[in-house]
């Protein structure tokens, strides 16, 4: 199938600045595509790109098959949802969402009609008639959306729709917009920094990091499998754990760091290339490490101790001192762990990721 | 251009719309908790509750006396002035400028509106106050309907060259006036309009430009770029967004630049005389020319009554747009 944005050789520069980097990205019809990477990666800029807000400096942005690198905003077919709402303040929800449709030279009942149909949808028929001053964060948000949804677009772009609310709320609207697209079925492209909306809410991840995509996969590929250690890093809470060591030995392969040795023969190489001795990181999460008898049991055990906890209830993680470097792991939520006691601690190594030491990458 | 009001200060911004309103539910939870009132025994002894205000501490009486002390100051040349322009001349030649009238006349503001000679003709002021009418209104509305537009275009429209144009608007407004006094008499003969009111009228404009679009161009950077954006998501071009997404939500620094542009331009007394000629003469020029008038005894009741009636434009502006622009604030007509 053709895709529904397709970006070739994509670049932005501002002034001297490169921004954007020879970006290539095709999102398919009805992906639900998510761009996620720290601040100042170029997110916004690449979603501004393509509506048509800013002017690239090369390259070509296909939507629905059709070219609309040199198309103002409104004809490429998008609606779009910002950070900071940005509703007209001195039009009501009602003049928020017709806006559009009014410039576009609608038809009166046509218009109606769909201001109904969105205001249903979104459940904020009832304000209507309010100026957006008289709305809460929430319903503001919603409004913003609806103003997207009227003009039947095929692709919608949100901007960190949900940064400025609070947690319970963002947590709401963040179900609410998966059942909005599981119901419209449109392409979205969706810019955030939190990457639990990123898991949740995706297709697909694209991961950035300054005007590059690293990694470009399904939610599970980039946690299970992170194609660098920058993005092994930036996916999971508490991140993952590192050690800089080597591979060592010749048809048993170890990885050595201090202590820590650990026999890699479970171990999926990426490139059966990579599967040699050299200097490298190894990487594991806080949830894979296990402790206690089960520690005892895995291929590799040792005595770690606590230096920190932070219990959230549901789990607990502890920071432990090992070699003299800090780790966390993940503990049961009713652990009675203390400071200062010793904990056996534990992995498999087909749980372990490991970079290469220079360019970072899965081997 | 000259005064500057204390009222630009908070309108010179876009007000910023509250990201996090808030929330409704926590504000019910907490009135709803009773509120233990009067006082409990179980307080230790010494200051409780609300500080109690010394009114008359030696600090408010220092402040409060300073402040009605300068008052005063600025009070009292308008005083005389009043009571002079009800005063007969006999009275006036009795000397005590402070002395209220003995018997009040409105003569003298008869003859300064209507009667008072400057040079040929004897129709008093009313010729300049409509001279300065006809001036005025289109200069500001000129002015100021191609500076928003400036503002908005430097602002919002980063077009190519617009830093350079930006800079050299804002240099123009650092060339001393003097300068170009001559080489605009020069242009405005040349196409004909020198002597003429469209003459000054485009000269109030080009005046006013630098400072009015530096006004503009802030308050339209500080609206929202997610706004502007939106907009053209929306399918609205230059205009459409100037006219109804900018307008609707300027109101405050329209107000400020209506009132920069009365008072400077009503109280402008150069380029009135230089590029207009007699019987143009706004109201300051002809003021100026009834106060120092070389003939007959000097009319001090007239001569006041004249200048608190050209002093009445700005005055008066100050009072209502004051009012317009805190109703314009107060009604959240352009909060977010
Ligand atoms: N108008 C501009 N002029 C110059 N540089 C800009 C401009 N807008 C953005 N940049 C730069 O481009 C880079 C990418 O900005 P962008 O806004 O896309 O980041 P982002 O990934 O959306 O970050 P955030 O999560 O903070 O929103 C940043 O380094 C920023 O400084
Ligand atoms: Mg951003």
């Amino acid at each position: 199938m053709e895709p529904s944005i397709s970006i070739r050789n994509l670049s932005l520069d501002f002034g001297s600045l490169r921004v954007l980097k020879d970006l290539d990205l095709n999102v398919g019809q009805g992906e639900f595509l998510v761009l996620l990477g720290s601040s100042g990666c170029g997110k916004s800029t690449l979603l501004n790109c393509i509506a048509g807000l800013l002017e690239i400096s090369e390259g070509q942005i296909f939507i629905g098959g059709r070219n609309v690198t040199w198309e103002e905003p409104s004809q490429r077919g998008i609606g779009m949802v910002f950070q900071s709402y940005a509703l007209y303040p001195q039009m009501t929800v009602a003049g928020n969402l017709s806006f559009g449709l009014k410039n576009a030279g609608l038809p009166k009942a046509e218009i109606a009609a769909r201001v109904d149909r969105a205001a249903k949808i979104l459940q904020i028929e009832p304000l209507l008639d309010r100026k957006p001053a008289a709305l809460s964060g929430g319903q503001r948000q919603r409004a913003a959306i609806g103003r997207a949804l009227v003009r039947d677009a095929d692709v919608f772009l949100f901007d960190e729709p949900l940064s400025n609310l609070d947690a319970k709320l963002r947590a709401d609207l963040r179900v609410e917009i998966k059942q909005l697209h599981s119901k419209l079925k449109n392409t979205m492209i969706y810019v955030t920094h939190d990457q639990i909306e990123a898991m949740t809410l995706a297709d697909r991840i694209a991961i950035m990091r300054g005007g590059s995509i690293l990694q470009l996969d399904t939610p599970e590929e980039i946690y299970l499998r992170p194609n660098c250690r920058y993005v092994a890093n930036f996916i999971g809470s508490p991140s993952m754990n590192f050690f800089d060591g080597r591979i060592e030995g010749g048809d048993h392969l170890r990885f050595v760091s201090g202590s820590l040795n650990l026999p890699l023969a479970g171990y999926a190489f990426a490139d059966p290339q990579g599967a040699r001795p050299g200097p490298a990181t190894l990487g594991i999460r806080p949830e894979h490490i296990v402790s206690g008898a089960e520690a005892e049991a895995a291929a590799i055990s040792l005595t770690a101790e606590v230096d920190l906890i932070e219990p959230l209830g549901s789990d607990t993680f502890a920071r432990v001192t090992l070699d003299g470097s800090n780790l966390w792991i993940r503990l049961d939520g009713q652990a009675r762990t203390r400071p200062g006691d010793r904990l056996v601690i534990g992995f498999a190594p087909e749980r372990a990721h490991l970079f290469d030491l220079d360019t970072e990458l899965r081997l | 251009m000259t005064k500057t009001p204390h009222l630009l200060k908070n309108s010179l911004k876009f007000p910023q719309p509250e990201l996090e309103p808030v929330d409704t539910t926590v504000a019910v939870a907490t009135a709803a908790t009773p509120t233990p009132s009067g006082t409990r025994s179980d307080l230790e002894p010494g200051p409780r509750g609300r500080k109690p205000a010394r009114r008359f501490s030696r600090r408010n009486l220092f402040i409060y006396g300073t402040l009605t002390l300068v008052a005063l100051y600025y009070l009292l040349p308008l005083y005389v002035m009043v009571v002079t322009s009800l005063k007969g001349m006999p009275e006036i030649r009795l000397g005590n400028i402070f002395a209220p009238p003995l018997e009040i006349t409105f003569e003298p503001w008869v003859k300064a509106w209507s009667e008072a000679c400057t040079g040929l003709n004897c129709d008093g002021l009313s010729r300049g106050f409509w001279n300065s009418v006809r001036i005025l209104v289109p200069s500001v509305i000129l002015s100021i309907a191609i500076a928003s537009v400036n503002g908005y275009a430097l602002a919002n429209w980063r077009f190519k060259g617009a830093e350079l144009f930006f800079t050299i608007l804002i240099v123009g407004a650092f060339i001393p006036y003097q300068v170009m006094i001559y080489p605009i008499v020069i242009m405005l003969r040349e196409v004909g309009l020198y002597g003429s009111l469209t003459g000054l009228v485009l000269v109030h404009s080009v005046f006013g430009m630098p400072i009015l679009t530096l006004l503009f161009r802030n308050y339209f950077a500080s609206v929202p770029e997610e706004l502007f954006k939106a907009a053209r998501v929306d399918g609205a071009g230059f205009w459409a967004i100037y006219f109804k997404i900018m307008l609707p939500m300027s109101l405050p620094i329209f107000v400020v630049a209506i009132i920069l542009q009365v008072t400077g331009i009503w109280n402008d007394f150069l380029f009135g005389v230089i590029y207009t000629k007699p019987d143009l003469y706004p109201m300051t020029v002809q003021l100026n020319n009834i106060v120092n008038s070389t003939q007959g005894v000097k009319e001090y009741n007239v001569n006041m009554a004249a200048t608190i009636l050209t002093g009445l434009v700005p005055l008066s502006i100050y009072f209502l747009s004051g009012k317009l622009f805190v109703r314009g604030i107060a009604a959240g007509a352009v909060k977010g």
